[in-house]
């Protein structure tokens, strides 16, 4: 066993865990973190996407002990109290999503993505989240969710508040 | 599923990480940025008594200038690769190409020495290496040495690299405003593995080709140079007749796989035409 102190969606943690146990696994059975998911056995999926010090990664294909010292932040992280991160509340008003499995992924991939570039056109989002795959979508609603979160974060338009957002644009 | 059990040892410098492969048993191996290692081990194909992780050797990673040559230490991640100012300047073709490597989750983690310890036939960074004539740095219990890229690479994923030697910097020509270049990569959408990629680099004196380096991806067990086409192309115009000739010439001499992807002669189909796409783009026409 290695003892890890990491900090997860704003909670400091100190753990002793097997060295072969993967980031994954330590955020869903050791911390109960369920929000993240795992899709596949080939880090293809993306749909286990957490941040690591501030960078997406896919959290099956990184060693909880890789994350020793450092900072997590998962899907059920990044809401602020009771109201959504842009890119969820995107997410649920443009309908980027059926079944919801790949969602957390997508999430996470893309507040990484708008950090970079906050303003990407189609085939940027395209690109930005290839490491996800969804099943369901067809994506069209998911790049759309993603621009008009990537407008909110900006702070130039708002779903809730469109004739304000066309104002101030 | 996960992998089976090992020894974990996290040194903080080269020397320490060579003790620690030293006293690590039978089974060592080492861990990059572990997006090609903790898949193989997850679905059990490696079993390593102990894993070596070198992600806090701090001198591993970074890109430095010495003359005429950029020093890119083994650890440095694709993304850094990315947002490399010398080698925004003077490595091109490399960013190009890392560019296309998977997505921005493994950007994050991978690394170019990685990648090229790993030497799968269909990553693309060392056909960049190859067509660069890079130079591959290794130490190990018996010292230090140096490999050229054309001696590296030895077969389907295996290197030059013996038991307890570590890959520890990659030296790179710099290339100046004299050099034209391109990676042109076929893959499907889905999955960003190269079927097969052309990297080219080529420097132009008046109107007329003076130098040529050619790396084909997944054209062989190990990453080749287009050598037909650059002899061809020593001393020819800027012009898209002699482009389109020289290009003819690219899957000569090779013998690709058949797989799910493509057929072998597709593969070479695909090499000409890459091969003439990337040139070019490398000149400009
Ligand atoms: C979904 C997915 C898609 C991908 N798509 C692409 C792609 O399109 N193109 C592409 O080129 N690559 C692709 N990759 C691979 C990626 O580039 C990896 O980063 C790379 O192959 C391995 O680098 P790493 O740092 O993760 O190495 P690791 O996985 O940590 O190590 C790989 C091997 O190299 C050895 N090794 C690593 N570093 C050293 C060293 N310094 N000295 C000695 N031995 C060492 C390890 O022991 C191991 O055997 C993809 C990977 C994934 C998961
Ligand atoms: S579960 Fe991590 S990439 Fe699929
Ligand atoms: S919504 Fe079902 S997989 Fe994406």
């Amino acid at each position: 066993m290695t003892q890890i102190n990491v900090r997860v969606d704003g909670t400091s943690y100190s753990d002793d865990v097997e060295p072969r146990t993967l980031l994954v696994h330590y955020l869903r059975e050791g911390l109960g973190k369920v929000g993240t998911v795992v899709g596949c056995d080939t880090s293809n999926c993306g749909a286990c996407t957490v941040h690591l010090d501030g960078e997406a990664v896919k959290s099956c294909t990184v060693l909880a002990v890789q994350a020793d010292g450092g900072t997590v932040t998962t899907i059920e992280g990044i809401a602020d109290g009771g109201t959504l991160h842009p890119m969820q509340k995107a997410f649920h008003e443009m309908h980027g999503l059926q079944c919801g499995f790949c969602t957390p992924g997508m999430i996470m991939a893309s507040i990484d993505l708008v950090g970079d570039n906050p303003d990407p056109s189609d085939d940027e989002v395209r690109e930005g989240i290839e490491g996800n795959l969804c099943r369901c979508t067809g994506y069209q609603n998911i790049v759309r969710a993603v621009q008009q979160a990537a407008a909110e974060m900006r702070g130039t338009g708002t779903a809730s508040a469109p004739a304000e957002a066309v104002a101030r644009a | 599923m996960i992998p089976a059990a090992f020894a974990y040892a996290r040194p903080t410098t080269v020397d320490e990480a060579l003790q620690a492969i030293a006293d690590g048993g039978e089974d060592v191996k080492v861990l990059a940025g572990g997006q090609s290692l903790i898949p193989v081990m997850r679905l059990r194909l490696a079993a390593p008594e102990t894993v070596v992780d070198l992600t806090r050797v701090a001198e591993l990673r970074g890109v430095r200038e010495e003359g005429d040559v950029l020093v890119v230490g083994a650890m440095t991640t694709h993304s850094d690769v990315l947002a490399d100012p010398l080698l925004a300047q003077y490595g091109q073709l490399l960013v190009q190409a890392t560019e296309t490597v998977a997505d921005r989750q493994v950007r994050h983690r991978g690394t170019f020495g990685g990648a090229l310890a790993h030497a799968d036939p269909a990553g693309d960074l060392p056909a960049v290496a190859l067509a660069l004539d890079a130079e591959f740095v290794l130490v190990g219990p018996s010292g230090r040495r140096t490999v050229p890229a054309s001696e590296f690479f030895v077969d389907y994923l295996t290197t030059a690299l013996e038991e307890g030697e570590l890959l520890v910097e990659i030296r790179l020509p710099k290339l100046g405003s004299e050099w034209g270049v391109r990676y042109e990569k076929f893959n499907r959408v889905a999955q960003a593995w190269s079927i097969v990629a052309v990297a080219a680099a080529v420097r132009r004196e008046g109107g007329r080709i003076a130098e040529a380096r050619i790396g084909l991806t997944n054209m062989g067990s190990t990453p080749l140079r287009a050598t037909a086409t650059e002899a061809a192309l020593l001393g020819a115009d800027v012009s898209l007749e002699a482009v389109t000739a020289a290009a003819a010439l690219a899957a000569d001499g090779t013998s690709p796989s058949s797989d799910l992807n493509a057929q072998a002669d597709y593969r070479q189909h695909l090499a000409r035409v890459l091969t003439r796409r990337a040139l070019s783009a490398a000149t400009g026409l």
